[in-house]
This record gives structure tokens, C-alpha cells and sequence, in this order.
């Protein structure tokens, strides 16, 4: 025996789950039903001849179905439809998830993927309703201003949106009203029906200006039609104030690509080489230090300049005894342009702080001004600075060590030894060790301190970490030893 | 005569419209009728119009004024240019922005500006429209600050406390771009600029010693865009310089925006149509390198002088170019490889990964997940489907390309 069920079909998702769930519970197959809404019947004609659905057999409590919320989510949705299958074919799947409650992920099923498309389309119209609803403004009452907008769109989405407006247009009362039901906002209610509603006929000055703008925001030489009507449907034009503009524009857009290519260019107004005349200086610092630092800002004596940030130049005061050589800059100290800021900075503090060296009283700087590294992804990877590189900095590096002439110098890692002597070998001779440069200067040569956060051996770390900390410590006593600590 | 504000605004979205983004997506959840005053952002964008150019119309793109003390040889506003010149006042794009979006026609306001008197003077006045906006008429809509990376940092972290999001153009790929055609700018103040803004948004994100809750702070992030086609850089050069961007400031974009011919056009560019398909190919690239798991040097590596190939999409440019990596089998193989299939979303992926838990994945069932069976076929293996020989191919390519006549499309 066929059952016919008769339903509203305006998107109230309440009345298919009563009749649903009773049909369920009757253990009547999806075949045997015919859905049905009464305009499928025809005006007037809405005195159903068959039998309704609450002649249905009696559901037996002992069997009550549960179905995923997923399954429930997605039939709310689906029932805003306005194809007529819709409640057939959520019956169907409402029978087949009880063999398998793991339906719904099978996305290359049949009915499974015509009820996610369906739920698509509902989405879409629904999206379309937010960006397409045009306001426009009648007088209003109080100090509320007020405003009502007409929209006709594919299914019944309006109780579904309305929330959206609400939560937009808070501060004004507004009317939505479109041929599949209305809403309506006062400030303190939310109102939807869902009986059709007619075409007001309403006038609003500032579509003007709308027009205006989006006649000049729209640029002649990228004409693409079909990208705009892909996504702005020609269903929509007839209740948007700027779509009957659209034909015009696309029908001059060539002629006005046309002669802007023809067009010479013309003399400069008085007012732009009045301007020219006016140089575009930044100032400059004071002092050896500062007026270095300013020039190698601008240095460009390697590519690395056009990769990293900015220059990071040396930190510290001229009358420093003791000067800290680095490699590098790293991510941290390339956005913030000082030398060690980041993770190696910390261990570098706290080594300094241990052997009793005030970080303000040493010039530290790196044998690499600028930052070399590899991008991946949303970060940068370090990359080691090669020989060349190294020598072009050189010259950078030569220039601190004559301005502030340091009692003691600590190169720290194998790049600032290079940068320091010219000699790519001389590192692993001299790692550990503190030699006289000159009469008045000691060289001590130690690990630069991110090689402590790349060890992964634990024990291999304390023994490198316990070196580095010897070594800034005869660092401080050498410079103790000189009088100054 | 003062002239109007309508033909002020014709003459300032006219000043606007060469600047890409319009995306008004990915900033925090908001609305009014919790906290009064008008507008939410609710994640995604919404677009609420399209212009015939294609480009969708989410946000009032304007400047505040075009009268520009800088000479860039690309931009409609250089200082050399004859284009008509207009300024409106703080109160007139607070006004035009609430309107417009009362009325449904916006999700927000982007607003950038020529320089006038001075990159602080400039941004001041930027910042104070954004500040009325949001104190003075309670607006929670999407607001987009172009920044001047000139101005003091103290008003960039002010603009960052109203803007959801704040861009700076770097304009041009190579120092040497800009050094010839903004003779004005420096790329090394712009890059400053994007570390500044990308420092901050970090210390903003550390919870205050007062309360727990994290400060706002430009919430959708920062962007920027570079103009593809008037310096003589290839794809090889922008797509390297824009991965540099995105490992570097946490950028959420980077647009490219194919030069494309202005009025009063200065005679140190190009006369012709915008690269519009090398634009398009140039997203795609982009977007292999965000989302694909693609190294920028595996896109960059193969191409010919440096430029994607414009007949075929880089992503089945690579595959014909790494045959020996497929087919590969839908029913088995690894997330990384199924990403690199053509025709094959990231979307697609997530319900063949799904979907295959269950059940055997058939051709028929990849269409039903909306996958273009004509690109991925040589390149799987399905249940009951093996490409055999179509790999081997030597005219695979010839399959694929745009047929000549409609070549001419894109000259």
C-alpha cells in the first residue's frame, strides 16, 4: 500500500521529522511513500484524497530510532530545498542509515552525494541572500532609521538567514521580503513568516553613489565577463541598483582600453617638479659608530641584502674593552634589528651574566650583517653564509674592530673566526683556546651559542654548554685582568 | 568649484581599483547584537557585487586623497601624472562607509591613501578613520588599512588596534624594480615596515600580566601585493620573492596584480594589455606552495626562461614533468602524492582519504566527488581503472593544451 504524506514544504524541517520518524517507527520501506506538498496539487485543490500520514500503524516503543546529528544538520538543510525530492530522498537515507550509521562519509554514494549538492545549493542561495539583499531606506519612527529590501531567492532560506541580518544590522529596524516568506527586525524582535510576500516599490538616493562606484571601481582592461556572471548569476541582476550598468560598461570597456594605449603621455603638472627639487633624506647619526651603522644600512656589497630585513648592524658603546663576534643574525634578530635577540641570545645572556659581563659595557655584533636563510613554508631555515659572503662583511667587521679597538675579542663559531682572520681552517685549530693577537689584544675562540640548541644528545649539550660557559668566564676574567670588569 | 562627493568618489575608487585585495575574510568573529552599534564578521568574506572586470566587490576600496608626493612610473596617482585630483575628509569616508553598509552593499572599508605632506601626516589622518569608525559609531564591520611604511611605528601599532587587517606593497619583486620605477620608495623600509608589524602582532598575541585575555591586534594579519609584468623580472623571480615574504612576516597574502595599462600612463612602462593569464597561473603557483605541500624551488626549478608555462596549470605542468611519480593509487597512496594529482583538491583529498575507509574508490565515484576525471585519469590508479600506456604517452601534453585558435585568447 502506497502512503502519501502531505506537507507544508517551506523549509520548517519539524513537520518531515514527525512524519518521518512515524513512518520509521511503522517499518514502512522509502518506496512505498509519496511525498507530497499541496501546490503539487494545485490551487485550490488542497483536500487530500488519500489517506494522511496519521493513519499510520501505531509506532512500538520498543524500537526507537536514533540517527546521527550529523544526518540532522544536514536534513534542516536539505529540507530548505525547494526540489520536490528532497523528502523522499532524506526518507531513503534515513532507512539506510539504520544498516549503516556510518553512511554519510561515504561521499561517492548516490543519495549521500545528492543530499550534500542539495545542501550545497542551500548554502550558496543562502550566501547569495547575504551578499545580494539590497537595503533601502523609508522614513522611520523615533530615532531608528529604517529600511526594507526585496529578494526572491531559490529556496526557503529566509528563517535560516534572518539571524544573519540580525546580528549585522542591529541599530536599525529592517524588512526582508522575498515570494518565499519574510523577516523582519524592530530592535527587540526577530520576526520571520513564511508566507510569500509582494514587490515593494521603493526609491533610495544613495544607489546613486553605489553606481558611481561601482562604475569606477571596475577596470576596463581586465574585462571577464564570464568570472563575474560565474559568481554573480543573471537571476540576481533584476533586484541589484548596479547591474544596469553592466551591459554598458562591458560595451565600452574596449574603446576605453583603446585610447588610454593611445594616448601619449602628457607633461608633469608644475607642482610635481616643485616637489622633485625637494631631496628625500633620512638623517644621520652622530659619532663613529652611529654614522657606520647608517652607512651600512645601505649596503649592498653582497645579494643577501635584498633577502634579509635589514642590516643588523654591531650593538654597543665605542669604549667597549670587550667585543662578542657572532655569526649572523637569525629570524628574530632580522625583524628586530639588533644582534642576539633571539633563542642563542638568551644562552648568550645568560653566559654573560654568569661571568659577571655587563652586556651594556661589550660591543657585540656578527661577522654577517645580514641574514641568510631558505624559506619553508611559514618559516625561515638558516642557511650557513659562505666565504664570500663572509669576506664582503669583512670590511664591516674591520671597521668595529678600528673604531672600538677591544682588550678582548670572543669569536664565537667558526664564521666569526673567518670573518676575523680571513682563514676558513683556523677555527677547529683554535676552538678552546685564548690567544695574543697583538700586545694589547687577546683572541678567545669558543662555539657560537646555537650550536647548543641544535646538539640533540643531552649529555654531548652539557659538556659543550659547560666549554662554552669556561670560556665567556676567561673572557671576563681576562678583562677583569685588564681593569675594566 | 568644490567639486562633489560623487565626483569625488568616481575619481577616488578610480585611484583605488589597481590594488588586488579585496578579501575581507579570516578576521575574529563579531557582531552587533551583543555589543550594539552596527556590522559583524562572521570568518568567511562575503562578496556583494562583481564588477565586469571579474573581481569581486566586498569592500569600499578608496583612497583618502590621490594627490601623491611620490613619482611611481606604475601608479595612476604619481606625482607626474595629469589624473584629476580629490581628497575627502575623515567625516566623508566614515559617512560613505556606514551608508554603503547599511544598505547591504559592503562588508567594510579599505582605505589607502597618496601621500600628502608627510608619511605620519598621511597615516595620522588614515588612522583617524578608522578610530571614528570603531569609537565613535560602534562600527564591528571589516576595516583594511594600507599602511605607510614610512610613518612612525607608534601610529602603525594605533592603526593595528582598529584595522583588522594592515597591508604595505612591496610593489615589485626585485630591489633593483623598485629602485628603477619608485625611485622614492626603499625596499628595505617596506621589508622593515612587514617586521615591525609582523614583531608586534607577536608581543600581542602573549597574554598581558593584567588579564588573561590576548589584546586584538590586527586580527586577519597583514598582506601585501606585487605588480607583475612592468619590470622585467620572470615567475621564477616573484614566486621566490614571495615565498621569501611568507616565511618571513607571516604574511596571509600576497597579491600579484598584472600591470595594467592607466590613463596618462608614464613613458617608462609598457603599452599593453595586462598579463591577466600569467597573473592567474602566477595565484596558482601560489597557492601549490600554501596549500600542496609544493617547494617553491620544485615549482621554479623546471621552467622554461624562468615563466610558467600559460597554455597549462603549473600543477599539471609539474606532473608531465615528473611521470616517474605516478599514477598514483586512489586507494592507497599517501596523502602528499594524492595532493600532487591534477584535477585533484585539497577537498577531494580529505573525501578520497575519508571515503576510502569504507569502501573501494571507482572513477565513478571520484566524479561524484566533483573531480575532472579528463585531468586526474592518466595520472591514477582506481578500482577498476589503470592508465597503462596513457603515461607514456608522448602526446599527453597535446591532451591537455588549449587548442590554438583559442590561444589567441590570451595574446
Amino acid at each position: 500500500m502506497m502512503h502519501t504524506v502531505i506537507l507544508e514544504g517551506r523549509g520548517d524541517a519539524g513537520e518531515w521529522r514527525e512524519a518521518a520518524r512515524a513512518l520509521l517507527l511503522g517499518g514502512i520501506e522509502p518506496r512505498l511513500v509519496d511525498w507530497q506538498v499541496p501546490r503539487d496539487l494545485g490551487p485550490g485543490l488542497f483536500e487530500p484524497q488519500q489517506e494522511p500520514f496519521k493513519a499510520l500503524p501505531e509506532a512500538s516503543p520498543s524500537r526507537q530510532p536514533t540517527v546521527p546529528r550529523a544526518f540532522l544538520t544536514l536534513a534542516e538543510s536539505v529540507l530548505c530545498h525547494s526540489d520536490p525530492g528532497r523528502f523522499a530522498l532524506l526518507y531513503r537515507l534515513l532507512w539506510r542509515l539504520q544498516q549503516n550509521r556510518d553512511l554519510l562519509s561515504i561521499k561517492a554514494d548516490g543519495d549521500v552525494a545528492e543530499a550534500f549538492a542539495m545542501e550545497k545549493s542551500v548554502r550558496r542561495d543562502s550566501h547569495k541572500m547575504k551578499a545580494f539583499v539590497r537595503f533601502k531606506e523609508i522614513e522611520g519612527e523615533g530615532s531608528r532609521r529604517r529600511f526594507v529590501a526585496w529578494f526572491e531567492p531559490d529556496h526557503h532560506i529566509v528563517a535560516r538567514t534572518a539571524p544573519f541580518f540580525q546580528r549585522r544590522f542591529n541599530d536599525m529596524d529592517w524588512l526582508i521580503l522575498t515570494p518565499k516568506g519574510s523577516a523582519a527586525w524592530d530592535g527587540r524582535q526577530l520576526q520571520v513568516s513564511l508566507e510569500p510576500a509582494g514587490k515593494p516599490d521603493i526609491m533610495d538616493a544613495t544607489d546613486d553613489l553605489w553606481r558611481t562606484y561601482f562604475t569606477h571601481i571596475f577596470n576596463p582592461a581586465r574585462l571577464k565577463v564570464r568570472a563575474m556572471q560565474s559568481e554573480m548569476p543573471k537571476k540576481y541582476w533584476k533586484n541589484l541598483p548596479e547591474a544596469e550598468l553592466i551591459p554598458g560598461l562591458i560595451a565600452s570597456a574596449e574603446t576605453r582600453v583603446r585610447s588610454m594605449l593611445k594616448e601619449a603621455a602628457s607633461q608633469p603638472p608644475v607642482r610635481h617638479e616643485r616637489r622633485q627639487a625637494i631631496a628625500f633624506e633620512a638623517p644621520e647619526g652622530e659619532g663613529a659608530l652611529s654614522s657606520l651603522a647608517h652607512e651600512a644600512s645601505a649596503c649592498t656589497r653582497c645579494p643577501l641584502h635584498a633577502h634579509a630585513t635589514q642590516t643588523v648592524f654591531g650593538e654597543g658603546k665605542e669604549e667597549a674593552e670587550i667585543m662578542f663576534i657572532g655569526e649572523q643574525p637569525g629570524d628574530r634578530e632580522d625583524i628586530a634589528g639588533r644582534p642576539f635577540v633571539g633563542p642563542a641570545g638568551q644562552i648568550f645572556d645568560r653566559a654573560l651574566m654568569q661571568a659577571g659581563i655587563d652586556r651594556s659595557r661589550a660591543y657585540v655584533t656578527n661577522a654577517v650583517k645580514h641574514f641568510k636563510y631558505e624559506p619553508r613554508g611559514k618559516r625561515r631555515i638558516h642557511k650557513r653564509p659562505d666565504s664570500g659572503e663572509i669576506a664582503h662583511c669583512r670590511w664591516w667587521l674591520q671597521k668595529e674592530l678600528e673604531v672600538v679597538r677591544p682588550k678582548v675579542i670572543v669569536a664565537l663559531g667558526a664564521t666569526a673566526v673567518e670573518g676575523l682572520l680571513g682563514d676558513r681552517t683556523a677555527y677547529q685549530k683554535l676552538k678552546g683556546q685564548a690567544i695574543a693577537l697583538n700586545e694589547e689584544t687577546v683572541l678567545i675562540v669558543t662555539i657560537h651559542p646555537s650550536y647548543l640548541l641544535r646538539l640533540p644528545d643531552e649529555a654531548a649539550r652539557a659538556r659543550e654548554a659547560e666549554g662554552f660557559e669556561a670560556m665567556v668566564r676567561l673572557a671576563g676574567d681576562r678583562l677583569a685582568g685588564v681593569g675594566l670588569g | 568649484m568644490k567639486k562633489s562627493l560623487k565626483e569625488r568618489l568616481a575619481i577616488l575608487s578610480d585611484a583605488a581599483k589597481y590594488d588586488a585585495s579585496c578579501a575581507s575574510s579570516g578576521t575574529t568573529k563579531r557582531h552587533s547584537g551583543t555589543s550594539g552599534g552596527l556590522g559583524s564578521t562572521e570568518g568567511s568574506g562575503i562578496c556583494h557585487a562583481y564588477a565586469p572586470d571579474g573581481r569581486c566587490i566586498s569592500l569600499l576600496k578608496i583612497l583618502m586623497t590621490n594627490f601623491c608626493i611620490y613619482d611611481c612610473a606604475y601608479c595612476i596617482n604619481r606625482s607626474s601624472s595629469n589624473v584629476e585630483r580629490a581628497r575627502f575628509t575623515a567625516d566623508e569616508i566614515v559617512w560613505l562607509t556606514t551608508e554603503f553598509y547599511r544598505r547591504n552593499y559592503i562588508e567594510g572599508l579599505f582605505l589607502s591613501s597618496g601621500i600628502i605632506r608627510s608619511a605620519d601626516y598621511t597615516m595620522e589622518q588614515m588612522v583617524k578613520v578608522a578610530r571614528d569608525l570603531r569609537q565613535v559609531h560602534q562600527f564591528r564591520g571589516y576595516i583594511h588599512l594600507k599602511t605607510i611604511p614610512e610613518a612612525s611605528p607608534l601610529l602603525i601599532e594605533e592603526a593595528g588596534l582598529y584595522a583588522d587587517r594592515l597591508s604595505i606593497n612591496i610593489e615589485l619583486p626585485t630591489d633593483k624594480g623598485i629602485a628603477n620605477l619608485a625611485p622614492e620608495k626603499r625596499p628595505e623600509t617596506i621589508r622593515k615596515s612587514m617586521g615591525e608589524l609582523r614583531m608586534k602582532m607577536e608581543d600581542m598575541a602573549e597574554p598581558t600580566l593584567v588579564g588573561k585575555k590576548v589584546r586584538k591586534f590586527v586580527p586577519a594579519g597583514q598582506s601585501t601585493q606585487m605588480i607583475v609584468g612592468a619590470d622585467g623580472a620572470d615567475d621564477a623571480t616573484i614566486l621566490t620573492s614571495s615565498a621569501r615574504l611568507y616565511s618571513s612576516y607571516e604574511l596571509k597574502r600576497v597579491y600579484y596584480s598584472a600591470f595594467s595599462p592607466i590613463p596618462d600612463s608614464s613613458r617608462a612602462l609598457p603599452l599593453s594589455k595586462p598579463p591577466l593569464m600569467r597573473e592567474h597561473r602566477l595565484y596558482q603557483a601560489d597557492w601549490l606552495y600554501r596549500f600542496y605541500g609544493f617547494d617553491v624551488n620544485e615549482i621554479t626549478g623546471g621552467l622554461d626562461n624562468g615563466m610558467l608555462d600559460l597554455d597549462l596549470d603549473p600543477k599539471l605542468s609539474w606532473a608531465l614533468s615528473h611521470r616517474d611519480r605516478f599514477p598514483v593509487d586512489v586507494n592507497r597512496g599517501d596523502k602528499a602524492m594524492l595532493l600532487r594529482v591534477p584535477g585533484f583538491g585539497t577537498k577531494t583529498v580529505k573525501s578520497i582519504l575519508q571515503t576510502r575507509r569504507s569502501m573501494r574508490i571507482g572513477l565513478e565515484h571520484l566524479a561524484r566527488m566533483g573531480v575532472s576525471l579528463r585531468k586526474a585519469k592518466p595520472f591514477i590508479t582506481a578500482d577498476g581503472w589503470t592508465p597503462l600506456r596513457l603515461i607514456d604517452r608522448s602526446d599527453l601534453r597535446q591532451m591537455f593544451a588549449p587548442q590554438p585558435e583559442q590561444l589567441s585568447l590570451f595574446g
